[in-house]
Parts: structure tokens; C-alpha cells; sequence
């Protein structure tokens, strides 16, 4: 197996020029740098091409054109390097219904070649974490949306990786599963992790993000600080859904 | 049409089944639809040519037939009997389990007794639909050659689908008030399956142990069954005679059938939104605690993906009836090579046997396998080359198979180390064959789609079936001790290469990024 980038990587993600097209351009030649150990929030309406340019980068589809560098590595050049140091969580949780949450956990441990033992410590660490010790040996079949996604995250945690990409994992979850994955993030990035997460809520980028993107078009319009987002807005103040909407709408207006 | 009347939940119901029959004839493409007449007419002159050459000499029958000619005609009553009432009791279990729109229509106030009598009727129709087209070349050729007496075996195809409807419906219900609805859906798969095959099984076994034969015939034309059998005007016959078109035994038949389907309508139907709620409570409620065995298991990202896709396969309730079905079948096989130790006789009628399973239950696997992965983002972000998932999850396959393969293959070789190297050269090219078509064609589906599966692709389906065939001759051949098998393993090898130029993931590769 070779070896990790070292921790001190100024950026945990890069992307330059990325460029994306279906039947009409999803992604425009986007252009992000996300810092290691940040929480990052991209906003955009929909269709925005917020979830294409994540999936891009969780190597899930292949670019027209331009690079994506995770933390120093050519994630196009080398996609199984890059992806040992990443996790992806999609809106729609990707569990089986027939495996029980350790043995979903046990399997995601294999794939990433985490150690057996290590693995299943943390494992059950994650699943008290998450208030699922007394599901652990159920199968996920009878599981609420809340639960699934629990089980997602920590599936997403159990490799331990340093770059985790989350597509609205709080879409359909009640307050207190809400809470209980904004505290396992939060943790994660405390710990010294990153987070690139796209979001509908703006309460949650607002109150949790270190640095707030917001793309549109299939490029990113604005970037930075709830602060210097609302200056870009020129919105000085104004709650951040104001500052986005004002930053949407002047694009929708170019357009 | 007053709304929730039975005419209009009728016509509800008629519609969807139109346009899911549509669907799964066209995969959704309309333009498709003229190609699919065009061979669906084609197919059907073709079997009514196969139907003429193979019973042509029969079709004067009638009259006054004798006791053989009701002997064989009540046999392919049974036949079709049984596989109707495993198709109706599959059905009926999917009604109570598949939620689709259930969960709609018991949410409102409409009278679910009406929606649900509808629904035992469109089983009916869907049943004997299916049979009355299997058994439509032969029922016209033989109204063709024998006059149009014959046709009295589409009523009998009605009452048949009538009656097994109504037995499926009560055998069901009978199952939830038993053993409750965890149970009930696994014990009516494993029912269904035994039903299916049950009568053929029976009948192979009857002659493998009466005469060491696998043919079915000889049974049905010993005079130890011939003796057994009642009187020839003995209602026991009715059917066959109705077959044969004696109006007033289709009457009988008819009436009787619609009789049982009126009563299970009126007594079952008022029940099953009960049982469909009970369903649905137990498929959201406290899933079942599972004994947890020792820690994680150390081994390589590979191992990681066979575990996973046995622990699926063996999890998966539809699969294993489809699975329990071909191994059913294999059982008359293991009957013979039993029997066989007996008296040495040679075990190489078992070779195609084997060999065609093995095709078919690995079709079946590698489309779970590899098209029904339900999470394939995380196995596509997981730091693993595709070309390395895509090999794990064939080993996860051709283990399976060989799982299931290798005692026949073992005892075999105690009777003839030949055929048994045969027998096993056979199943691995047979199963790798069906596997590698699914891998060709593989697409992203849901595992609770496998029922549709062999709509994805018909070309993948016709290949993977002329595929096993062809290896399955193949191997009959050099059991025998021909030299015409590499001629049968040529066309085998050909049905392969065309699959695999017809196959979209040559065109993918054909095409330039």
C-alpha cells in the first residue's frame, strides 16, 4: 500500500478548470480550494451542479476536463490513492438492507484495508456515538431514514478518512438525528479532518461552516466567511439566506 | 364510473398491468414496440410449427378416448396445474409484501374488500393469460387438425387459473393466521417453488426408482399406475375430458373452479388488507436480533466483497426460491446417480442435466452479484480498482456454484472418473459462460428488481439460455463418447462471441471518450 500525502498538505482538496457536461453543462470549469482541517459548505440552488462537482471528485464520474488534487495527490491520475483518503456520503443513504450495521461497517472496513481489530473498536465506537449500540445487530431493513443515515456516516468514519464529502446528509432527518450527525462532524474536523458538505439548510452552513462557497451555473460565484460573503453581497448584516439569494439572484440575473 | 366502485378499481388496475406489460415488453422504449410484435409473431408461428410436428398425429383423438390418452391428458393438466398454483401463490405473497402502492390506497377511506376482490381477479387473468399462451400453439393446432372441440382447453386454462388462484389465496391466508407474517413469506416462497416443481419431480422420481430411467413417460405408461387410477367415468377425468371437448364436462370444470374462486373472493378478500397492514408492520418494525459471531475478519478488500455478496446472496428471500426451484430439479439427478452405485449403470445422462443448471443458477447469482448492487456509489468510492471489484464478485459466483456443483460432481467420480471430468469441465465453462454475459451486460438495478432481470436484456437473457444449451450439448456429446462435441463447443464458443458483440460494454469501449 503506498504511503499517505503528508498531514501537512496546505489543501485538502484543489480543483481547477473542472468541467462536466450531460445535456447542457453541469459543471462550468469550477474552480475550489478547500483548506485541510476546515469546514466547508457549498450552497447553490438546484441544478447548480453542486452534487455532480462533489460526485466528480468522490471519483464517481469522470471529467471533461480539469484536475482535482486531494491533498497533493492527482485524484484523476491515481483515483485509488485519492479515494483511501476520502468518504462519501450521498443524500440517499448506500447501506444494505440485509446486513446488520456492524457487518455494513465490518464490510466498509475491508474495502478501505483498516485493520480488523482497530476496525471493529471503532466501529462500535461510532455506532454508541451515534445512538445505534442497541441496532447493531439488526438488519437495516426496518430502518428509519434517520437511522440509515446514521449508519452511512459511520461508515464513512470507520476508515478514519481525511477528507469527508457529504451531499445534504441532513435532508429528512429529525432534530435530534440532525444533531447527533452535526456533532460527529463537528468532532471530525476538531480532530483535525475536513469537511466539504453541500446543504439546502443555510442555518447549518451558517452556524457550522468555517468558509462558505456558493456555486451556480456549474462555477463558484462567491466564496468565503459568512462576513465576507455578506460584504460580496453587499448586504453587510443581512442574515445569510439575504446574502445568498442576493448572490443567486444577481447571477441568475447575468445569466 | 362512480369512484372506489369494483368497475372502477377495475379499470385502475387494468391500466397498470397494461402499462407494466408494455414496459416489459418494450423496456420502456416505444419504438421498440413494432420490433417486439414483429418477433412476438414470428415466435408464436414458429411454436405452432413445433406444436404441429409434435402433435399433429394426435389431434383425432376424442371422443371415447381410451384410458392412456386421459392417463396423459390429466399428466399436462397436473403439469400446468402446478406451475399455475406456484405462480398464483407467488403472486398472492408479493400482494401482501411488495408495498408499491399499498401504502396509498390503505391510507384512504376507500373499501378495501372491492380493491382487493379486484385484485384476486387480475391475479386469475394474469395466470391463466400466461398459460393459455404456452399452451396456445398446441390447443390450435390441435382445433386446427381435430376440429374445434379442442379450443375447450382455453376453458379449461380459465378454470385452471380460477382454481389455483383460489387454493393460493386460502393457502396464504392459512400460512399468516399459522406461522404469522415474518414466516409467511418465506415458508409460501419455499412452497411455491416445491409446488412448481413438485410434479415433474415426483414423476422423474417414480420412474428413476421403478425403472432407472429419468423419463417421465414411463410412469404414466406402466400398468402399476394404470391400475391405481379410478374409473374412466369417474369425475376424477372431468378435466381431461374437457380437454377433449366434452362440453359438458367443461361446464362441470368450469363452474366448479368459478365456485371456489367466488368463495375465496368473498371470504378471503374482506382479510387481506388485515394481512397487508400486518405486512407492513413487520417490515417496519424491530428487525430480527442476529447472534453476533466473533470480531471483524482480517483479509484483503476482495475478501471483504465475496463475504458481503455471500452473506447477501444467502439473505436474499427472492433468490432463494429461484435458487430452491433449479436445485429442486436436481434432485431426480441425485436420485439417479444414487441408484446408480446400485448397478453401475452409466451416470452420463447426467452431464447436460448439471451443466444446464449450472448455467442458469450462475446467470441468476451474477446478475445479484453485479447488476443488483444497492450501494454501488460506495463500492465505486471505495480505494479498489473496478476491474478488481468486478473480479471479486465473479469469484463470489463461481464459488457459489461450485459450492452447489461439487458433491454431484464427487459422487460422480466414483461412478465414472469420465463423465465426472466431463460433468465438471461442463459446469465451469456453462456457469463462467452466464457470468460472463451478466458482467457484459451488466446494469445498475435494485436486488428486489432480480424478478425483472431478464427484461433488462433480452439479448442477454436468449444468450445466456442458448449459452447453457449449447454447453449442455457439448458436454451430453463427449459423455457419450462422440466426436462431435467440439462442434457443439464451437457453437457454444459463437453464442459467447456474439453475446459479447452485441454487448453495450463493447460498444462503451468502441466508442471514443
Amino acid at each position: 500500500m503506498p504511503a499517505d500525502p503528508p498531514m501537512t498538505a496546505a489543501f485538502a482538496l484543489e480543483i481547477h478548470g473542472l468541467a462536466k457536461r450531460f445535456d447542457r453543462p453541469a459543471v462550468d470549469g469550477l474552480e475550489l480550494a478547500v483548506r485541510a482541517g476546515e469546514f466547508y459548505a457549498l450552497l447553490g440552488p438546484n441544478g447548480a451542479g453542486k452534487t455532480t462537482s462533489l460526485r466528480l471528485v468522490a471519483g464517481l464520474l469522470r471529467p471533461d476536463a480539469g484536475s482535482i488534487s486531494v491533498f497533493g495527490l492527482d485524484a484523476l491520475a491515481d483515483p485509488v490513492a485519492a479515494k483511501r483518503l476520502m468518504a462519501w456520503v450521498s443524500e440517499e443513504p448506500m447501506i444494505y438492507d440485509r446486513l446488520t450495521p456492524l457487518e455494513y461497517l465490518e464490510f466498509i472496513a475491508g474495502l478501505w484495508g483498516v485493520d480488523a481489530v482497530t476496525a471493529e473498536a471503532r466501529a462500535r465506537e461510532l455506532l454508541g456515538w451515534l445512538g445505534l449500540e442497541a441496532a447493531a445487530e439488526q438488519r437495516c431493513d426496518g430502518f428509519s431514514k434517520g437511522m440509515r443515515q446514521k449508519v452511512a456516516l459511520a461508515g464513512a468514519l470507520v476508515h478514519e478518512p481525511r477528507l469527508i464529502i457529504l451531499d445534504e446528509p441532513l435532508t429528512g432527518l429529525d432534530a435530534a438525528a440532525s444533531r447527533q450527525v452535526k456533532t460527529v462532524l463537528r468532532e471530525r474536523v476538531r480532530a483535525g479532518g475536513t469537511v466539504l458538505m453541500t446543504t439546502h439548510i443555510l442555518e447549518v452552513a451558517e452556524r457550522m461552516a468555517d468558509r462558505i462557497g456558493v456555486i451556480a451555473g456549474g462555477r463558484l460565484i462567491a466564496e468565503g466567511t459568512l462576513e465576507e460573503l455578506r460584504r460580496q453581497a453587499g448586504h453587510s448584516g443581512s442574515s445569510l439566506e439575504d446574502t445568498f439569494l442576493a448572490l443567486v439572484g444577481g447571477e441568475a440575473a447575468a445569466a | 364510473m362512480r369512484p372506489c366502485s369494483l368497475a372502477w378499481f377495475a379499470r385502475h388496475e387494468l391500466r397498470l398491468a397494461w402499462r407494466d406489460g408494455l414496459f416489459m415488453m418494450t423496456a420502456g422504449g416505444r419504438r421498440r414496440l413494432r420490433g417486439v410484435v414483429i418477433g412476438v409473431v414470428l415466435f408464436a408461428l414458429f411454436m405452432h410449427l413445433v406444436a404441429l410436428l409434435m402433435l399433429g398425429p394426435y389431434a383425432p383423438l376424442g371422443g371415447a378416448p381410451d384410458r392412456t390418452v386421459l392417463v396423459f391428458v390429466t399428466a399436462g393438466a397436473l403439469l400446468a396445474a402446478s406451475a399455475m398454483l406456484s405462480q398464483a401463490l407467488e403472486s398472492v405473497t408479493r400482494a401482501f409484501y411488495a408495498r408499491a402502492d399499498l401504502d396509498l390506497i390503505l391510507a384512504s377511506p376507500a373499501a378495501l374488500r372491492r380493491l382487493f376482490a379486484v385484485r384476486i381477479g387480475a391475479m386469475v387473468l394474469q395466470v391463466s393469460l400466461m398459460a393459455a399462451l404456452l399452451a396456445a400453439p398446441f390447443v390450435d393446432v390441435l382445433a386446427l387438425k381435430g376440429g374445434v372441440r379442442w379450443l375447450g382447453a382455453y376453458g379449461v386454462v380459465a378454470a385452471m387459473g380460477c382454481a389455483s388462484v383460489a387454493l393460493a389465496v386460502a393457502l396464504a391466508a392459512a400460512l399468516f393466521r399459522l406461522l404469522g407474517p415474518r414466516r409467511t413469506r418465506l415458508v409460501a416462497q419455499v412452497a411455491a417453488a416445491v409446488i412448481g416443481a413438485a410434479f415433474v419431480i415426483g414423476l422423474q422420481a417414480a420412474a428413476i426408482l421403478s425403472y432407472g430411467s429419468l423419463s417421465r413417460f414411463a410412469v404414466l405408461r406402466s400398468q402399476a399406475l394404470s391400475g391405481r387410477l379410478p374409473a374412466p367415468e369417474s369425475p376424477f377425468w372431468w378435466p381431461a375430458r374437457a380437454i377433449l371437448g366434452d362440453p359438458l364436462a367443461l361446464a362441470a370444470v368450469l363452474g366448479a373452479s368459478l365456485l371456489l374462486l367466488g368463495a375465496a373472493i368473498v371470504f378471503l378478500a374482506p382479510r387481506f388488507a388485515r394481512y397487508a397492514v400486518a405486512a407492513a408492520s413487520w417490515a417496519e418494525g424491530a428487525p430480527r436480533r442476529r447472534r453476533r459471531r466473533m470480531g471483524f475478519r482480517r483479509g484483503s478488500p476482495a475478501q471483504a466483497l465475496r463475504r458481503k455478496e455471500w452473506t447477501l446472496l444467502r439473505r436474499d428471500p427472492w433468490l432463494l426460491s429461484q435458487t430452491l426451484m433449479q436445485l429442486l430439479y436436481l434432485l431426480p439427478p441425485g436420485l439417479l446417480l444414487w441408484r446408480s452405485f446400485a448397478d453401475g449403470a452409466a451416470v452420463a445422462v447426467l452431464v447436460p442435466v448439471l451443466i444446464m443448471a449450472a448455467g442458469q443458477l450462475a446467470g441468476g447469482l451474477a446478475w445479484l452479484a453485479i447488476s443488483g448492487e444497492d450501494a454501488p456509489d460506495l463500492v465505486a468510492t471505495a480505494p479498489v480498482l473496478a476491474g478488481r471489484v468486478l473480479r471479486a464478485k465473479t469469484e463470489a459466483v463461481m464459488a457459489g456454484i461450485a459450492v452447489v456443483f461439487l458433491p454431484f460432481v464427487a459422487a460422480m467420480t466414483l461412478v465414472s472418473r469420465r463423465d465426472a471430468v466431463v460433468a465438471a469441465l461442463g459446469i465451469a465453462a456453462s456457469a463462467a459462460a452466464a457470468t460472463a454475459i451478466q458482467l457484459w451486460f451488466r446494469s445498475q438495478a435494485k436486488r428486489s428488481h432480480f424478478r425483472r432481470r431478464q427484461t433488462s436484456s433480452r439479448i442477454a437473457t436468449f444468450a445466456e439460455a442458448f449459452s447453457s444449451i449449447g454447453w449442455a450439448g457439448t458436454g451430453a456429446l463427449a459423455a457419450a463418447g462422440t466426436w462431435l462435441w467440439p462442434i457443439a463447443g464451437l457453437v457454444a464458443l459463437s453464442i459467447l462471441a456474439f453475446a459479447r458483440l452485441a454487448s453495450p460494454a463493447r460498444l462503451e469501449q468502441a466508442t471514443p471518450l
